[in-house]
């Protein structure tokens, strides 16, 4: 603090400005350069920051154009560090080594936790705090905390809760975009009947079945449940679990419901599977997040056009809305990281973020007018409308050897269920032993 | 092996010349005397210093703190014991994995060497020996990720992508091509004609002069012959009837009526079954529909038999829970068998002629030849190649995690990559993972150890 502090004055010499009066808004004293044209005091002049996150590519434009914003009304100088895809295995070792970054945005809220019992994490400050409480249900607090402490803002949004389809295979099958489960199958039934397999799964990769399960059980056993199940307080050999496959086997479980049958779905990959219904149009819906966007536009279809969505309809009481997403954390004591994040944390920062493409902001307070293209607008008011019923992917909740691991866990036994969906008991034992050798209890 | 045995010869000779050309067995513990004969203890303590603090670092260190390691828990602080181990051996997965490895072990290795040799021995024979070896071998130049990647696309299940079930279906084909109208079934619901067997039946049986309906869905419209006209009822006296397509393009078609804008099935095989006995054989015309000429009066069931609606042989599941490690195992041949065919050929060329000739001089015929005098002389060529196989197989990894999809990983698994699973994968349980790299060492090591004494012999 007292360096930065120094170091403001000496960058304020040349530019009489009140740089370390700091909160002190009644001498802006304008300038005789040209700099005067700041609406307010930078206060944290001369501060420099680090951020690290996975994003490369588009996203990392976009993200630093929000930190170039965050600059201009601050004046700190932020740098962005990439971490590649395995954001663990390169804030480990510089948190091992003393040196890590100041802030870094996290892919899984099961990293808050680790990091916190490492204690590596700093805890928010209460103004970060209170721009939370103004702009996020509680839920995505709780997600940030460990342990009674709040240490991270959820920045990113990922929707998982839709159905995709081929608009043209709809159309030729004669049916509407489906708004209950009910509806769904009668529909599925129907684009089957016109000679179209309805569903493209991505069976090789296992977390696009955790997502559906996700949607569904969300969905029938209700968000308390929910809850508890992410936290494994009910075992997976409860009947709401029972239910919930029960209902995913209506549409896994139809050989002509499934393109190819279930053996060549287990053997499709992700992108490959929107290829499929967008690239080959071999089958008309594919139920996954948002992003199948990119993949849909890079097959060759007009998204929003042949490429449309519907929200995941209701299999029982809740409308579901499941969310993955990135959660920032301050790895170091120091101003600039909490006036970041209260920046991030804020409608205004949200803002500037939404006006750029592939951006969806949990934030409640970030009009859904806000974002480029009716379609995340669309997105935006689903995540909005569903207010506290809103739940963070579940598989990304759980230890990752459950969660997360190819071959292991909830992948394995959702592919095994989707290859034979006749032992839903079965299929439920095996996934609470692995659970419970995940949990430790 | 050779890199180390150079590392105390070169600094020996540049130490004292006298040394040059010595017993390749490290000496310098042991100096007969001081002076010209070579250098002090503690000199060669000093030029082995740095290989000493090379290996002691990279290869000792990591062994034995993998040792530790494997008999703590995953966070590394609680004392296990042997639980690790004891894991390996009861988890049911885990047990797959070391099948997995077996099955490696005893097929690999073999087909590898065995292949390796039948090339080698060809291509002595033949004019363009070094561009076939060329070829052979240049998998070799592919890196295994890379190799992994070709694989699992050979393998691909769709026979419009996979190499693998192209030729297979195409061979298929010309025995047995598909015929018909493949995935058209009747609808769901009591009207519509049930399904027996793979076969379309009425459920009420048709008298002479009722028209049959048999409505099919599930068929792209596009998928007709070009030749199928709008759908057409029968009308007349005789047993008939129609197959369509009853569904109309765009919705809106009423289900189990014929409309206007639906099309017949031509070519569609129908019998009329009375009391399950075929009384009549007949096929749909271009509209649709079909009549029984000459079918005495009575109740018959009409039938579209099964092979109206046989896909065509849609090529075999290599990426699938039963086949994937053979699959695997054939990448593996594909990648390795360059390798075995040039240090077999190497091994065959300083074979000598004169035993070859003075054998069949003497009547032997070309398979004794090679059973009883070529294999026999390339044993250590064939043996070292074995041995170095083996070890490979043991530690294969990379084509197994590429080409096996994830659903299948588990049937495919194999100890290297549970190993890296377990520790860095998500499980982050390094305790299991030492214990299992532990396990994986202790399975290399008297290989190793044979290959370590070939090379000690050869060298004296």
């Amino acid at each position: 603090m007292r360096k930065a502090k120094a170091l403001a004055v000496v960058a304020g010499l040349s530019i009489v400005t009140a740089a370390c009066g700091g909160a002190d808004p009644a001498e802006p004293a304008p300038a005789a350069n040209g700099a005067s044209s700041a609406p307010a005091a930078k206060t944290l002049e001369g501060v420099t920051l680090e951020v690290a996150a996975k994003w490369t590519g588009e996203e990392q434009t976009n993200f630093e154009a929000v930190l170039k914003a965050f600059q201009d009304k601050t004046g700190a100088k932020v740098t962005y560090a990439s971490t590649g895809e395995d954001t663990g295995a390169y804030l480990g070792p510089r948190i091992q080594g003393g040196n890590p970054p100041d802030i870094a945005i996290l892919p899984q809220p099961g990293l808050v936790q680790q990091y916190a019992e490492q204690k590596a994490l700093k805890p928010l400050a209460s103004e970060v705090q209170a721009e939370i409480d103004k702009n996020y249900t509680p839920y995505w607090k709780e997600l940030g905390s460990a342990d009674g402490q709040v240490y991270g803002v959820l920045v990113k949004a990922a929707h998982k809760s839709l159905i995709w389809y081929r608009a043209p295979a709809f159309e030729e099958a004669g049916v509407q975009p489906p708004t209950d489960w009910a509806t769904l199958l009668t529909a599925a039934q129907t684009v089957a009947d016109s000679g179209t397999p309805p569903f493209s799964f991505c069976g090789a990769s296992g977390w696009t079945l955790t997502d559906l399960f996700e949607n569904v059980y969300l969905s029938t056993a209700g968000p308390e449940n929910y809850d508890k199940l992410s936290k494994h307080e009910i075992p997976w050999t409860d009947a709401s679990v029972t239910t919930a496959l029960e209902k995913m086997a209506e549409i896994t479980g139809k050989k002509e419901f499934v393109l190819g049958g279930s053996s060549t779905a287990l053997q499709t990959e992700f992108p490959a599977c929107v290829t499929k219904v967008y690239g080959e149009k071999k089958a008309a819906m594919i139920i996954e997040a948002d992003f199948v966007a990119a993949s849909a536009s890079e097959s060759g279809a007009k998204v929003g056009e042949d490429a449309k969505f519907f929200p995941f309809p209701k299999a029982g009481e809740t409308e579901p809305v499941v969310l993955g997403g990135d959660i920032a954390v301050a790895l170091k004591e120091s101003k600039g990281a909490m006036a970041l994040l209260q920046y991030l944390a804020s409608a205004e920062g949200g803002a500037v973020w939404a006006k750029l493409p592939g951006y969806l902001s949990p934030n409640r307070n970030v009009p859904a007018t806000t974002y480029p293209s009716p379609v995340t607008q669309q997105l935006a008011q689903t995540i909005i409308d569903a207010g506290e019923s809103v739940r963070y992917d579940m598989s990304d909740l759980a230890p990752s050897a459950f969660g997360g691991t190819d071959g292991k866990g909830e992948w394995k036994y959702l592919q095994d269920f989707l290859r034979d969906p006749s032992d839903i008991k079965g299929i439920q034992e095996k996934l609470e032993s692995e659970a419970t050798k995940a949990w430790k209890k | 092996m050779t890199d180390r045995s150079d590392g105390p010869q070169a600094t020996r000779g540049d130490g004292k010349s006298a040394a040059r050309g010595a017993s390749p067995e490290p000496q310098p513990t042991t100096p007969p005397a001081k002076g010209a004969q070579g250098p002090t203890p503690r000199m060669a303590l000093w030029f082995l210093l740095p290989a000493l603090i090379l290996l002691g670092a990279m290869v000792i260190y990591p062994i034995i703190f993998s040792i530790f390691r494997s008999f703590f828990d995953s966070a590394g602080d609680t004392f296990v014991g042997a639980d690790n181990y004891t894991a390996i051996f009861t988890d049911a997965s885990m047990l797959t994995t070391i099948r997995n490895n077996l099955i490696w072990v005893v097929i690999a290795p073999i087909l590898v060497t065995t292949i390796g040799l039948i090339f080698a021995v060809l291509t002595e024979r033949i004019k363009w020996a070094t561009a076939f070896k060329l070829i052979v071998f240049m998998p070799m130049a592919v890196s295994l990720m890379a190799s992994g990647v070709i694989f699992r696309l050979v393998y691909e299940q769709d026979p419009d992508k996979g190499v693998a079930n192209a030729v297979i279906t195409s061979v298929g084909d010309v025995f047995d091509s598909s015929q018909g109208y493949p995935g058209a079934r009747p609808r769901e619901n009591d009207a519509a004609p049930a399904l027996e067997n793979g076969a379309v039946v009425t459920r009420q049986p048709i008298q002479a002069g009722q028209p049959a309906l048999l409505p099919l869905v599930g068929l792209k419209p596009d998928l007709l012959p070009a030749d199928a006209v709008t759908a057409k009822a029968v009308t007349g006296p005789g047993v008939g009837g129609t197959v369509w397509l009853d569904f109309a393009p765009g919705g809106g078609g009423a289900v189990g009526k014929i409309d206007d804008n639906e099309k017949g099935m031509p070519g569609v095989t129908v019998e009329a079954v009375q009391q399950g006995a075929v009384k009549g054989t007949t096929t749909t015309a271009a509209d649709g529909s079909f009549t029984f000429a000459g079918l005495p009066a009575g109740d018959y069931v009409m039938r579209l038999p099964q092979s109206n609606f046989t896909a065509s042989f849609g090529g075999v599941s290599w990426l699938g829970p039963t086949l994937i490690t053979p699959a695997i195992i054939g990448a593996f041949i594909w990648v390795w068998a360059g390798f075995a065919m040039v240090l077999i050929a190497a091994g065959l060329a300083a074979i000598p002629r004169d035993a070859l000739e003075a054998a069949r001089i003497d009547g032997a015929t070309e398979w004794q030849v090679f059973r009883k005098i070529t294999v026999p002389l390339l044993s250590p060529v064939l043996v070292v190649v074995f041995v170095t196989m083996i070890i490979n197989t043991l530690k294969v990894f990379d084509l197994v995690f590429v080409i096996a999809p994830g659903s299948v990983q588990p049937q495919a698994n194999v100890i290297a990559l549970e190993m890296w699973r377990v520790s860095f994968g998500g499980g982050g349980n390094q305790g299991l993972g030492s214990a299992l790299s532990i396990f994986l060492l202790v399975l290399v090591l008297p290989f190793m150890i044979i290959n370590i004494r070939r090379f000690r012999r050869e060298q004296q």
